[in-house]
């Protein structure tokens, strides 16, 4: 049977392009490998090999035809023994891709003239027994308690066994639960970061600590290229149930190489979910949720709040959800959103506030995705002001993402521009006198509040 | 060639001779046919054929057992159809169709089954390695006494991740065996200009992995490194080293022009080393098969894969909301 061969084409954005020469001629005896003619693309002079066996029939297009469209028939190919002029099958046409318009991403957006749906109950029954605990004590606790449960739980990182933690949050693992679930790796953040995607491939939940997110640079190709993106790559196949949890943003002292806020960074990719608490109860409920999801988690502490305790619930299987904001503090002239450490400013500026006689609501979104974006807009329609808080940079901040979402979504409720209160745009230097200055602080907070208040 | 090459033809079944050489020619056939339906336009972006390197994947995958894994880079299609997956669903996934592996969503260089275990299809150079290792570290955490096949180039084996892992899969004894694909060339670098050695396995001896060089055209060669290998692996001695020097017969992908070598380089290696002419030539001359007998597999091949492009042709492209699915579990 005679078979048409087609102009190709030989990269990914060609569309046409010149037969420079024919090799063969018609009558000519071929078979896989060989080379055809020579073609110019928009990139390259290519040797054009055929992929059947047969004889040349006829030579459609000219050498030297410029201009000629991919899937144009240029030569005619028949089988040993056929008649050179024998007509070709019909087919092997492209098909025409279909154009309608992408459906919209399934939003719960509130239409602005409705109060948006939202859960704003407690995150443990009133009576609850509570505890005193530091957010280094929750953080362990949880990892301890979900190990306990689950024997595919395990712990990596550097200094995490043996030393017991670079911050102690590990402390007594090693001891509990073997050398087994509790690895000690060298310093190299790349390989183990992609050693724990694999291992979650392969059916175990890794909670992989970093000593500080800073680090997690040199492994970032594996949580966004890796983990993020493979349950999308293998249309729901498999994807990596695990948690990359460690310290982020400023400490204190330690310069620009160890003083960064990556939230914004993280909240930016589909398929991962970013946690950053800022009490002892979230620390816990929300690692234990992370370490149970079945995605890849982002989960950013801080090393400042490691050792500031709060009350947690005395409960077993205490868990909290994610994409649920907590409202710290109830008020009605204005709203500070913030998340992570940035909720000490927001809530000692809402107390300064106060003394001046503005009411500030002050939500802590606990996780940056999914978002809680319900909470925030209900509160808008009610305050009409917004400042949000944070310690990272401010081109591309978690706020200007917040702002441009309550614009859209409540822009006939605001009475003021929404403020987003961030870290200077500097690296952070190290001078204690420059280092306060280049980190958010509550004044500018109470600062900020006053201005979308006219006060 | 290193010291270590074996010389030494294993014992292999006329039946097994025969499966190799379905095995590989299945794969050849596919990837000409997915060169043409590319040429066709009907296959988008990059796709990267494994036309001439098919011993490699089907003399590895000889001495695989259930459950075992494997990880690749892009050029995965051969790995995909030497584990068993289906040439429809691979081919489909080339043209972007709903009936692809991935249901269109991932491409040529991101399948996946886990069926068949196999773990992509990986389109970043290197990053296959710990992920490999990593698939290894939950075999042993398990304690099933799998192995896992983690395959990467030469280009890749410049990558300092791989470095990475060879450390860690030495100190935690994984197993895993590091299938280092010697084509020659990292895109269009030969390998005396972008590597410090000719002989890639003996970067494995700082890290006290053993190593060897395999002849990567003679399909029996690496069945027997592959079966040396997992022996090393199964009986928890830690990873192995296989550095199989092949070949690809095709540009680093579909629009490369090759220029960087010769015609007559690839000439001589189709002409004189082909992987399955070896073998036609071995089950003819040990009479296990006659021209007929082989001519009548061709033809079956042949059928499979038009099939394959047929069932890539006709699957209706995703549907839309396919866009919003399989972002979280």
């Amino acid at each position: 049977m005679a078979t048409e061969i087609l102009m190709p084409a030989l990269s990914p954005t060609m569309e046409e392009g010149t037969l420079a020469k024919w090799l063969v001629k018609a009558g000519d005896t071929v078979s896989s490998g060989d080379i055809l003619a020579e073609i110019e693309t928009d990139k390259a002079t290519m040797e054009f090999e055929a992929v059947d066996e047969g004889v040349i029939g006829k030579i459609l297009i000219a050498e030297g035809s410029e201009g000629v469209k991919v899937n144009t028939p240029i030569a005619v190919l028949v089988e040993e023994g056929e008649s050179l002029d024998a007509t070709p099958a019909a087919g092997n046409e492209a098909p025409v891709a279909g154009a309608p318009t992408a459906p919209a991403a399934p939003v719960a957006a509130a239409a602005a003239s409705d109060t948006p749906v939202v859960d704003n109950s407690p995150d443990w029954p009133e009576g609850t027994e509570v505890v005193k605990t530091t957010v280094r004590e929750a953080l362990r606790d949880a990892m301890a308690e979900e190990m306990r449960s689950n024997e595919n739980v395990f712990l990596m990182g550097e200094e995490v066994a043996e030393y017991q933690g670079a911050y102690k949050i590990s402390q007594g693992l090693l001891d509990e639960f073997g050398a087994k679930r509790v690895i000690d790796t060298p310093i190299t953040e790349h390989g183990f970061a992609g050693i724990a995607t694999g291992a979650a491939f392969g059916g175990l939940n890794p909670i992989v600590e970093f000593m500080t997110f800073n680090f997690a640079m040199q492994a970032i190709d594996h949580i966004i290229n890796s983990a993020a993106k493979t349950l999308y790559m293998s249309g729901g196949q498999m994807g990596a149930p695990m948690v990359f949890r460690g310290p982020n943003g400023a400490a204190a002292r330690v310069g620009a190489q160890h003083s960064q806020d990556y939230a914004a960074w993280y909240m930016q990719v589909p398929g991962l979910k970013v946690v950053m608490p800022y009490s002892a109860s979230d620390a816990k409920g929300l690692l234990k949720s992370a370490i149970r999801d079945p995605n890849p988690v982002i989960f950013l502490e801080n090393e400042i709040l490691y050792g500031r305790s709060f009350d947690v619930p005395k409960m077993d299987n205490f868990t909290v959800p994610f994409g649920k904001a907590r409202i710290w503090r109830e008020g009605s002239d204005a709203t500070i959103v913030s998340f992570g450490i940035g909720m000490q400013y927001a809530l000692e500026a809402a107390d300064k506030l106060a003394a001046d006689g503005i009411s500030a609501e002050v939500i802590d979104l606990r996780t940056l995705r999914p978002m809680d974006l319900p909470t925030v807009i209900k509160s808008v329609m009610k305050t009409n002001r917004l400042v949000t808080v944070e310690e990272g940079w401010p081109q591309g901040s978690v706020g200007s993402y917040i702002a441009s979402e309550v614009m859209q979504q409540a822009f006939d409720y605001l009475d003021a521009p929404v403020i987003t209160c961030t870290g200077k745009d500097v690296p952070m230097p190290y001078a204690a006198n420059l280092e306060r200055h280049a980190l958010i602080t509550t004044d500018e907070v109470v600062a900020a509040v006053k201005q979308v208040t006219y006060r | 060639m290193a010291a270590r090459k074996s010389t030494k033809k294993p014992n292999v079944s006329a039946e097994e001779l025969t499966k190799f050489y379905r095995d590989m020619l299945l794969i050849r056939r596919f990837e000409e046919k997915a060169g043409q339906l590319y040429g066709m336009g009907l296959i988008g972006g990059f796709c990267h054929l494994y036309i001439g390197q098919e011993a490699v994947v089907v003399g590895l995958e000889a001495a695989a057992e259930d459950g075992d894994k494997r990880i690749t880079s892009y050029r995965d299609h051969g790995h995909m159809l030497a584990c068993g997956m289906d040439a429809g669903g691979v081919m489909a996934e080339l043209t972007g169709r709903e009936g692809g592996l991935s249901k269109g969503k991932g491409g040529s260089m991101h399948m996946f089954s886990k069926e068949k275990h196999f773990y992509g299809g990986h389109g970043i150079v290197g990053a296959q390695v710990p992920l490999g290792a990593g698939l290894a570290f939950s075999d042993k955490y398990k304690g099933n006494g799998r192995v896992t096949f983690t395959y990467f180039g030469d280009g890749a084996a410049n990558q300092g991740q791989v470095y990475e892992t060879f450390n860690m899969a030495a100190i935690w004894d994984l197993p895993v065996i590091f299938v280092i694909e010697n084509n020659q060339y990292a895109m269009g670098t030969a390998q005396a200009r972008s590597t410090s050695t000719p002989d890639i396995y003996t970067r494995g001896e700082a890290f006290g992995i053993p190593g060897e060089a395999v002849d990567g055209m003679d399909v029996l060669a690496v069945k027997a490194a592959s079966e040396r290998a997992t022996a090393h692996c199964r009986s928890g001695k830690g990873p192995y080293i296989l550095e199989v020097k092949t070949y690809r017969y095709r540009g680093h992908s579909m629009s490369d022009p090759a220029k960087y070598r010769t015609r007559e380089e690839v000439q001589k290696m189709r002409s004189e080393r082909d992987p399955i002419e070896q073998v036609r030539d071995m089950l003819l001359t040990g009479k296990h098969a006659t021209e007929e007998d082989l001519k009548a597999i061709d033809k079956e091949i042949k059928e499979v894969v038009n099939q394959s492009a047929e069932f890539a042709r006709t699957s209706p492209e995703p549907a839309l909301e396919e866009l919003w699915t399989d972002i979280y579990a």
